[in-house]
């Protein structure tokens, strides 16, 4: 009877899992897609190379080499605990007790005994991120930016990572007691002593005290990943894969468009075999949708670790220019634009924007294009690319732009020169060398 | 004084018949900058003594677009770019040597897709190759004996465009003690000049990036800095400036050093 009971929950809290994750993985699949297109389908086996260093491999990290071993113990201990998560399933599904064990016989005490030295890894690495994040005060974990929900998230998720443990560590240690240390766990098998003399019955409570523990952290996790700055764990993957193939490199994207319309101006006559541009494309971006489907992709992609604004030319010297804030504020307004379009549908704009509402021009005005945020981000995101899309629209749409630049756009047009100088000064230099 | 030199110019060549191997593209601050016109003396003595056939545009080079493309003027930026890569394809340019990294990158890796393709190479990695093929020899006894030199990394030439080595390798052979900044190569700082702010007042913040990048160079204990762009040179003379440093750290360009060292003149 109990079995049953507890079979039929696991369906149903399975059930109202799978269709939550599934309806908010649909909704970002569809914010993506309010991006312009970019085609980054070429050369799939480079592609492929950098994702598994960048995402897999998580090259970058390395850098710097405690924080990314201390990450790497997570990181592992969670790909390896889905090979457990597997028996989970088959045991919450059927009823079944340790499914597997049977079968496997010593390389299954292997496989669990493996997961539980990982696991003991992985506490200790988010005991030591904990009070990273909360007692040492890193300068890139106290920003401003990370204030509130940030900061909340990633407390949230690592006390999630503990409670997660303590619910495999008692589910193994209490199953242990009561097989009398058949299953030979290789960490479980010292904490028995912690659970003896307990009654087979509460043995028997505390083991499945454990068991769903577990399974709803698990559960808990998936549901809330998408909302979460964590949703790097699954988007590091396409988001490494699909990143530029030369990272960081100088070149801007090019704007055809612009062009196209210089042609027309210096030669009206090939008006005819111009394509219409489509009628509410802007120059540049002034909001999510005017950036391509990457730029979004890199927004939710984002860790908020803050390596890039650590980074930062303009941030360190106290300006109010973070690139993170960036790929945060990017990642905020388009959920709220997508929490608008499921009300409200395409047609009613909310009049809201990145630029300006979200972002600044002062921010964006303190980008030096030095290129190092792209150099450091992990995950192969490019904040840059925002900036300059935001700083096109600003000149090209808005014609909003300091006066000194102004002056050198003026200078640049009228005597081809960044300062006000006349032309023939271009030469003087070799006047003068040829004088001796 | 110093020996007089002939600067070949593009349209005269041609009247001439002639083509040179090499384009020589100087850009606005190395032609109208004061300090920056002496780093492109430097140069242009190393490209003459060593016999390279090489020239300039002269009155016909105008601003690549840089500044204009990153405060996010994508019209001049083409305009401009537009004008320059006619201007050198009616010359058939195949082949570039500039002295300024930004410069560089939009002649590299901006041109082409507009219509200009040439081999693009940075003075400092004309240097190296000139040096390797011994056809620069630097006076005995070493101008830069006993002196400390660290190297700047330009964000155009090192995290655009992976050029890290070059610069470092001309210095070796300064018999110079060589030091690194704390923050170098891809973690290098920024002078502070990019993205169009040489062009404009920095926004509102703690300190200047050029002073904090100068705080590196003081700790660094060098007496010189190396720099291979003229608007970090620039930035950080001004740095030194602010520290009131100026009597012992000299910002020198590569060109300036290596023509100091094989004793071209000034
Ligand atoms: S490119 Fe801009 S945003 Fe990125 S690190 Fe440099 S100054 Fe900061
Ligand atoms: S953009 Fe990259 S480096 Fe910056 S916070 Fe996000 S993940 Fe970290």
């Amino acid at each position: 009877m109990a079995v049953l009971v507890q079979q039929l929950l696991f369906l149903i809290v399975l059930g109202i899992t799978g269709y939550l994750v599934s309806r908010k993985a649909r909704e970002i699949y569809r914010n993506i897609r309010l991006g312009k297109p970019d085609d980054r389908t070429n050369e799939p086996g480079k592609r492929l190379r950098n994702m598994l260093l960048l995402a897999f491999g998580q090259k970058k990290m390395f850098q710097n080499l405690t924080p990314a071993l201390l990450h790497l113990c997570v990181y592992v201990a969670f790909l390896i605990t889905q090979i457990e998560l597997i028996e989970i399933f088959v045991d919450g599904a059927f009823g079944t007790h340790r499914f597997f064990y049977p079968y496997l016989g010593g390389l299954y005490t292997f496989i669990i005994s493996f997961i539980e030295i990982l696991s003991v890894l992985a506490f200790v690495a988010t005991i030591a991120f904990l009070s990273r994040r909360n007692l040492l005060k890193l300068p890139r974990f106290t920003m401003k930016e990370l204030a509130g929900w940030p900061m909340l998230d990633a407390n949230l998720i690592l006390i999630g990572e503990i409670i997660l443990i303590i619910g495999i560590f008692s589910m193994n240690t209490a199953d242990m007691t009561l097989h009398h240390g058949e299953y030979g766990f290789a960490v479980s098998q010292w904490l028995m002593p912690l659970f003896a003399g307990f009654s087979d019955g509460t043995l028997h409570l505390l083991e499945r005290f454990g068991w769903w523990l577990h399974i709803l952290t698990v559960f808990g996790f998936l549901a809330y990943l998408p909302y979460s700055k964590h949703l790097h764990i699954l988007l590091a993957f396409p988001n490494s894969y699909f990143a530029d193939l030369t990272s960081p490199s100088g070149k801007i994207t090019n704007m055809p468009r612009i062009t196209q319309e210089i042609n027309l101006m210096l030669n009206p006559s090939s008006v005819a075999d111009a394509p219409p541009a489509a009628e509410n494309e802007r120059f540049g971006a002034k909001d999510v949708q005017d950036l391509s489907w990457k730029n979004l992709l890199d927004a939710y992609s984002c860790t908020e670790c803050g390596r890039c604004t650590a980074a930062c030319p303009a941030n360190q010297t106290g300006k109010k220019l973070s690139p993170r804030k960036i790929m945060m504020d990017t990642r905020d307004r388009l959920e709220e634009l997508g929490q608008h379009l499921n009300k409200n549908g395409q047609d009613v704009p909310d009049g809201k924007s990145l630029l300006h509402d979200y972002i600044s021009p002062e921010e964006l005005r303190a980008c030096t294009t030095c290129n190092a945020c792209v150099q450091e981000c992990p995950v192969s995101i490019n904040p840059l690319n925002i900036i300059i899309e935001l700083r096109r629209y600003l000149i090209l749409e808005e014609a909003n732009s300091p006066d000194e630049w102004n002056k050198m756009f003026n200078n640049v047009e009228h005597s081809g020169a960044v300062w006000q100088l006349p032309a023939d000064k271009r030469i003087t230099w070799i006047q003068e060398i040829e004088n001796g | 004084m110093s020996e007089p030199i002939q600067v070949p110019v593009m349209a005269d060549l041609m009247a001439k018949g002639e083509k040179p191997d090499i384009l020589f593209w100087v850009g606005c601050a190395g032609s109208f900058d004061q300090r920056a016109q002496r780093i492109t003396k430097a140069f242009a003595r190393i490209l003459h003594h060593t016999g390279i056939k090489f020239a300039v545009l002269g009155m016909e080079e105008t601003c690549t677009g840089d500044p204009a493309r990153r405060a996010g003027n994508e019209f001049l930026f083409q305009m401009q770019a537009l004008t320059n890569i006619q201007t050198l394809n009616m010359y058939e340019v195949t082949k570039i040597v500039t002295t300024c990294p930004h410069c560089f990158n939009t002649l590299k890796n901006e041109y082409p897709e507009l219509g200009g393709n040439y081999e693009v190479i940075h003075h400092t990695q004309l240097l190296q190759q000139l040096i390797d093929e011994g056809r620069i020899k630097l006076k005995e006894g070493g101008t830069f004996k006993g002196k400390r030199i660290t190297y700047h990394d330009s964000c155009y030439l090192g995290r655009a465009n992976q050029i890290y080595e070059a610069p470092r390798k001309v210095l070796e052979l300064l018999d110079a003690e060589l030091v690194e900044m704390k923050r170098c190569r891809t973690k290098g700082l920024c002078c502070g000049a990019g993205g169009a702010q040489m062009f404009k007042e920095d926004e509102p913040g703690r300190i200047h990036v050029n002073m904090e990048r100068t705080e590196d160079v003081l700790q660094s204990n060098a007496n010189v800095v190396a720099a291979a762009c003229p608007f970090c040179n620039t930035m950080l003379t001004d740095g030194v400036k602010y520290h009131d440093k100026q009597d012992e750290i000299h910002v020198l360009d590569i060109a300036e050093l290596i023509a100091q060292a094989a004793d071209l003149g000034e």
